[in-house]
């Protein structure tokens, strides 16, 4: 080949001296980290599914539909927990949407603009709180606080009434379902608020400016314009904090109860995946006990991971449309 | 022309709405803050910082679980942060446009949201269960793990925001594609790659969840890796749970060590953030 036709960097001379090889080396090193990434995720399923299989092949289905969980007699249903995983995220979820989304109203819309940014670092660093100092004030004081002045108005206003009183009735002792779903909802506040108020402020000026122009309160503006625009974001935020909410551990296990108990009050001590492993597995003395909350854990992995890219993929889409690329 | 008065109220209602919710939010973070510091600060005393974890029903100190946290985070660091700049190098920048890159990134999202639990599980089956016993090395991993994405995230977030005209600077100058990452990217883009390390040590310095199976505890004094390691969170976790008073204290004091840390080390790095950004 003759030396003019055609630019080969590597064999210039000054770049062979500065290290084509080590530019290879490089990008290889730096691909590797970003291959990291992906097997360690899907490392982690694997031991997850590896780590339960006795548990699944025992039980079966039954791992799944049985409430029977007696660790004497070895026999391992997971229904309780999971059902207190999805009650107490549902309550997170009923509690932290309409304040997230209110928040991100206040701080777009209503808050004086020197406010905006302290107020807004104050939501976040809601975020930044350890959970498990959620969990501690959760049973120290929000506990107490529930049992006194919270239950026993709910079971003496609502547990009477049809359809919804069995859900408030029962003893008001603080700890139960109820007051996980509220700890868990103040949790997730920040990571929905966070995503709404970006979106909220991405809408281009000029769709809410000609919905005043026709007139619009600020309301009819909220309603017709920004929450139709960002529906598939908030979507996708509410997701996010599901996925949050599924998954935490501490908050949940201090303030659950950590009983295996099938129960229709909201107000009655239950258990959640996480907090089962959490309390259980180093107590756990047989092979099928631990497998057991490993294969929990799968569930959880599972559960969440579809959680999470359901909230990335309605994420990414919204992007998108705001002209983003990431 | 006056807005009929249905809709006026509609509006009314939705604003109070709005505001009371800000409210809630800030209510419940200083609610939570008021009493870490009222329970804490009362039960702060020099001894916490000289003496170890005691036995039930008497009084002592966390300066073993302090260490421990401390060894633990900064191995955490060591493990997962030069990997989280590798990788996330590899997104922003030889990777931009395959398709590995995009999928890593997309799962990088995923892991940074996972359960940290599920993490701890991982690391038991990983470590502790072939070596068949609890260690530090094994809790430090777990954290490596859960920091890794963070900086992951925060790498290429950085890298891609420094303008194309300065690496094709780099090109013109006949660089090769690592020294212009290295010395051109890296260097403008240091200041947000350390905040993502520092915002990462301080998710990591509270985490318990993982270390329950992983370094577990120690209630005496232990520099070894390779042993059960005395850490702050599953310390608070234990001792507040347990049914005794001078245990309580001692998880308020370590809980309000914890908080002060996190909270400081968050504003610290906003602050400087906001600096680095009107530079």
């Amino acid at each position: 080949m003759t030396a003019a036709s055609t630019f080969d960097p590597s064999s210039s001379p000054v770049v062979k001296k500065s290290g084509a090889g080590a530019d290879r080396l490089f990008e290889l090193i730096t691909a590797g980290a970003a291959w990291f990434v992906l097997i360690l995720l899907v490392a982690i399923a694997i031991s997850m599914a590896w780590g339960g299989r006795l548990a699944f092949h025992t039980f079966s289905w039954r791992f799944i539909t049985s409430a029977d969980w007696d660790a004497v007699g070895g026999h391992f249903g997971a229904l309780v927990p999971i059902y207190g995983t999805l009650v107490t995220s549902a309550i997170a979820l009923i509690i932290a949407v309409p304040v997230s989304i209110g928040i991100a109203l206040f701080l777009t819309d209503i808050a004086p603009r020197w406010s905006r940014a302290p107020i807004a670092v104050a939501i976040e660093l809601l975020a930044a709180i350890p959970s498990i100092i959620y969990g501690m004030w959760g049973l120290f004081v929000f506990a107490p606080f529930m049992a006194t002045h919270v239950e026993p108005w709910l079971s003496d206003h609502l547990g009477n009434k049809a359809i919804i009183g069995p859900l408030f009735s029962g003893p008001p002792i603080g700890i139960g379902m109820l007051t996980a779903g509220i700890v868990l909802g103040i949790m997730v506040i920040p990571f929905i608020a966070a995503v709404a108020r970006e979106v909220f402020s991405a809408v281009p000026p000029p769709l809410r400016e000609s919905a005043v122009a026709l007139g619009s309160t600020r309301w009819e503006v909220l309603k017709s314009v920004t929450l139709p625009y960002t529906r598939s974001a908030l979507i996708g935020a509410v997701f996010l904090g599901l996925g949050r909410a599924l998954g935490e551990t501490m908050a949940v296990t201090f303030v659950l109860g950590n009983a295996h108990d099938l129960s229709g009050s909201l107000l009655m001590p239950s258990n959640s995946i996480a907090a089962a492993i959490a309390n259980e597995f180093t107590e756990a003395d047989t092979d099928l006990y631990r497998s057991s909350l490993i294969a929990l854990g799968f569930l959880l992995f599972v559960v969440t991971f579809i959680v999470l890219t359901i909230a990335k993929l309605l994420l990414l889409r919204i992007n998108k449309q705001m002209g983003r690329t990431h | 022309m006056a807005i009929p008065a249905r809709r006026r109220t509609a509006d009314v209602i939705a604003f109070m709405f709005a505001t009371l919710a800000t409210l809630l939010g800030l209510v419940f973070l200083f609610w939570i803050l008021w009493m870490t510091l009222r329970e804490g600060a009362a039960s702060l005393s020099p001894r916490l910082f000289t003496e170890m974890t005691p036995p039930p029903g008497e009084s002592g100190g966390i300066l073993n679980a302090l260490y421990g946290s401390f060894v633990m985070i900064a191995l955490g660091v060591v493990i997962g942060a030069p990997i989280g700049v590798a990788a996330g190098t590899y997104l922003a920048e030889h990777g931009r446009h395959s398709r590995v890159a995009a999928v890593s990134s997309f799962i990088n999202d995923i892991l940074l949201s996972a359960p940290s639990i599920v993490i701890g599980l991982f690391v038991y089956e990983l470590v502790v269960k072939p070596f068949g016993h609890f260690s530090g090395f094994a809790g430090a991993l777990s954290l490596a793990i859960i920091l890794l994405p963070i900086v992951v995230r925060t790498t290429e977030e950085s890298l891609r925001l420094i303008p194309d005209t300065m690496r094709e600077a780099g090109f013109a100058l006949g660089l090769p594609r690592w020294r212009v990452t290295r010395h051109i990217l890296y260097k403008a883009a240091m200041s947000a790659i350390v905040t993502g390390v520092l915002l990462g040590v301080a998710r990591i310095a509270g985490e318990t969840a993982p270390l329950l199976f992983t370094a577990l505890n120690n209630q005496f004094w232990s520099a070894d890796l390779n042993a059960p390691l005395a850490n702050l969170p599953v310390v608070i976790f234990q001792y507040a749970m347990s049914p005794y008073d001078e245990w309580h204290t001692l998880a308020w004091a370590a809980a309000f060590v914890l908080t002060a840390f996190v909270l400081i080390l968050n504003i610290l790095v906003r602050l400087l953030a906001r600096k680095g950004r009107y530079r």
